[in-house]
């Protein structure tokens, strides 16, 4: 067993994590903490659905940006699937979803303002980056056949959509749809920041201890993930597209010259403007890596590892909750429901709710990243167990666990596992904002002090980090020959 | 499906007609928002009445947010703190600070500390604090994070980050006091008005949290206008914000801030806190 690359991986991973926990911060402060999230359980269970007069406004724009944001992503994405070929399309993609929704939206927010362009872009550019990524990796996959057959002097547009676009349909469609649901978690979580989503009026709810709106917001979400088959519907989806921009609400207006200020002064480096040459601009930077990059980056990399390691280990606890082999038809109905809830709760409204509870420090943090991740993980693994076949005589209980399934579904599950590691750190990343010392807390420090040269330096860094870990998880993929398909990706 | 997309970026990027001549403003977030909504829905109200335009105001998320907006002339007037409004001004040539509550020209932070910490009201910043943990308000506030991390910096020689165990943000003044009130941080500083006004409104247990000490006075709040507004709503447009804002004299009105009344400001007034802001290297 040890001489196996799997297991030595995995080893390896954990003893890190541990290693790592020796340098975080897993207080908690505050003096009833379960008194706080007693209160939250009660406005869960007794939620007030008339204090708020803002909760039909709140979905509405909740779902206009989700519907704008990854239409739009996902058209640009197809278009740029076609030419992914290219070095510098895939390049370019591969930046671009390297930054956070919330940091796009950060960004937007300097020039466009409390505009409504600023959540659809903020959602549309990194997803248009992902849905490139995998709408070519999809097309890739399709048979090559038809289209060699086809007569001399079809065309290209026909070609492709009769050959390639047709195979792949089916995918596509299940992928988009998918993302539909992350759009509707980072359109929720864009209110954090002022779109006025579901974020904005749960934050104002939370700081004001009004449990009861809480528990009406969150519950209405998770409704609203949870019926998503019954109501978007292939007819339907124009008629949501054409409705959905007339519903974002109007903002305030666009005052186009500020785009250009933003260009050309708020993002050059203070020493560029101020004349003191590359010497002053060398001493900037290095100022700008020792007091705020290198301490963000080691506080982002402490908590990557510990959430990632613990990730996996809560999804292998829980596939079970909704494989076949080890539940019945109803309590596989509540598995199912209860990973539908872990999975719906953005990691940055989670985090945001248990720092309340508990207090600042990476606790909630970690609990919050492992939460969601385990519950996607979990709930992909669970189907692909539900695939496999057992002997008749096949052992029950912990050990049809331990000899028989697990075995069987850790490669797919290490498979997963690494994919989301990159998520898990651009997550961890944004977490700052709430005031974990990750890169997202100097980013914000950076532009609550009307910084945008810094801000955007931190922010490119953490895009590098990102690419860094994304391309180190690929090589560990290939290394350890775990099968990794566009269409299994979460 | 592509048609739909076109007609959808041309919607969103149309501007708004109905604004276009409603003057707008803000202010920094700085206690629970159902308040400010209350209190500045009743200035744009008084607003509109005396300079007979359509006045809306627009709530934003952060400090750096209300100054962007001003910065973006998004909006046309602020709520400022001292720090905020500062940035603003540098940010936006013509500016210039109209008033501020008679409270503001002399300003002060109070250092709260939770009954378990052992320290007595009007103690004093002591030894005693280290190893505590401390919370500011937001990161751009001037009573909640600019005066009291400048007074903490002298006492101590030190950063704040140096002398106690865990330093926080907790977003605003309002939060500061429930976070120092349940315990969750052992110390904190807030504006000494929302203080105050929470005490009164019966929203903090004074059994259980106290004032260890009283800054000295630096000037604070202030409202702000962008310097082109007479060339978009008329002549003399900015002289009469002002005199509207010195006028304001509903009781009602003035204790929803809390401020007795308004005075002038102008930008000089500020230049102490721009150079705190320059020591701390808030402010390049």
């Amino acid at each position: 067993m040890w001489q196996s690359a799997t297991v030595r991986t995995s080893l390896g991973f954990i003893a890190l994590a541990i290693a790592c926990a020796f340098f975080a911060d897993f207080q908690i402060s505050t003096q009833a903490p379960w008194q706080e999230l007693g209160r939250l359980m009660l406005g869960l269970v007794m939620p007030d659905f008339l204090a708020v007069d803002f909760l039909g406004e709140a979905l509405l724009r909740t779902l206009a940006f989700a519907f704008v944001g990854v239409g739009l992503g996902a058209f640009t994405g197809l278009l740029l699937a076609l030419v992914f070929h290219s070095a510098w399309v895939r390049t370019g993609c591969a930046f671009v979803r390297a930054i956070h929704e919330l940091f796009w939206a950060l960004i937007f927010l300097q020039f466009f303002g409390l505009h409504p362009l600023t959540g659809v872009l903020a959602i549309a550019i990194p997803y248009a980056g992902i849905f490139a990524k995998v709408y070519a990796e999809i097309l890739d996959e399709t048979d090559p056949q038809p289209a060699r057959v086809l007569p001399q002097g079809s065309g290209r547009v026909s070609g492709l959509a009769f050959t390639r676009l047709s195979q792949a349909w089916p995918h596509l469609v299940n992928y988009t749809s998918y993302r539909l649901e992350c759009g509707l978690r980072s359109s929720a979580v864009l209110g954090f920041v002022g779109m006025p989503t579901l974020g904005y009026y749960l934050e104002s709810a939370f700081a004001q201890g009004l449990y009861g709106s809480v528990g009406a917001l969150l519950i209405l979400f998770y409704v609203l993930i949870a019926t998503l088959k019954l109501w978007v519907r292939p007819r339907l989806l124009p008629f949501y597209l054409l409705a959905a921009p007339f519903l974002l609400g109007s903002g305030l207006p666009i005052v186009w010259s500020n785009v250009s200020r933003f260009f050309t002064q708020d993002i050059v480096p203070t020493p560029l403007r101020n004349g003191e040459g590359i010497s002053g601009l060398m001493t900037w930077l290095l100022d700008l890596m020792t007091t705020q990059a290198l301490p963000g980056i080691w506080n982002t990399l402490l908590l990557t590892q510990i959430a990632l390691v613990i990730t996996g280990t809560l999804a292998m606890m829980l596939f079970p909750l909704i494989s076949r082999h080890f539940t019945g038809r109803i309590s596989g109905t509540l598995g199912h429901v209860a990973l539908v809830v872990m999975r719906s709760t953005p990691e940055y409204l989670l985090a945001f709710i248990l720092l309340q509870l508990w207090g600042p420090s990476m606790l909630p943090a970690v609990v919050a990243l492992a939460l969601h991740n385990g519950g996607i993980i979990a709930h992909l693994v669970g189907q692909r167990s539900n695939q496999l076949t057992l002997r008749q005589d096949a052992p029950r209980g912990l050990d049809r666990y331990a000899y028989e399934v697990a075995p069987r579904v850790y490669g797919p599950f290490l498979a997963l596992l690494f994919y989301r590691w990159e998520i898990i750190m651009r997550e961890t990343a944004i977490l700052g904002i709430l005031g974990i010392a990750t890169l997202g807390f100097y980013v914000d420090s950076a532009i609550q002090e009307i910084r945008f040269d810094r801000a955007l330096v931190l922010i490119l860094i953490t895009a590098l980090l990102n690419i860094g870990v994304d391309i180190l998880a690929r090589r560990l993929r290939s290394r350890l020959r775990l099968r990794h398909t566009a269409t299994s990706e979460p | 499906m592509i048609k739909g997309l076109m007609l959808a970026f041309a919607v969103l990027l149309a501007p708004s007609l109905a604004s276009a001549e409603t003057f707008v403003f803000t202010a920094i977030p700085d206690e629970d928002e159902t308040r400010l909504q209350q209190r500045f829905q009743k200035v744009a109200d008084y607003l509109a009445e005396e300079l007979e335009v359509d006045v809306r105001f627009v709530p934003v998320k952060s400090y750096a947010a209300a100054v962007t907006a001003f910065r973006n002339n998004q909006v046309q007037l602020a709520w400022f703190g001292g720090l905020s409004g500062v940035q603003a001004r540098e940010h936006v040539p013509g500016s210039r600070a109209l008033a501020q509550g008679v409270e503001d020209a002399e300003f002060v932070t109070y250092f709260i500390a939770h009954e378990s910490t052992g320290l007595q009201e009007g103690e004093g910043l002591s030894d005693a604090m280290r190893d505590m943990t401390f919370t500011f308000g937001s990161k751009g506030s001037t009573s909640g994070r600019l005066m009291p991390e400048y007074y903490l910096r002298e006492h101590f020689g030190e950063a704040p980050e140096e002398t106690f165990s865990r330093v926080g943000f907790s977003g605003n003044h309002s939060r500061t006091a429930s976070l120092v009130a349940s315990g969750a941080y052992q110390l904190g500083a807030l504006n000494y008005t929302v203080w105050e006004n929470e005490v009164a409104a019966g929203n903090i247990d004074t059994d259980r949290v106290n004032v260890v000490w009283e800054t000295p006075q630096y000037p604070d709040y202030q409202w702000t206008i962008r310097g082109d507004v007479d060339e978009r709503f008329g002549d003399g447009f900015a002289d009469r914000v002002q005199q509207a804002l010195l006028d304001m004299d509903d009781p009602e009105l003035l204790d929803s801030f809390p401020r007795s009344g308004f005075i002038p400001a102008s930008n000089d007034d500020y230049a102490v806190i721009r150079e705190v802001g320059q020591e701390l290297g808030l402010l390049d």
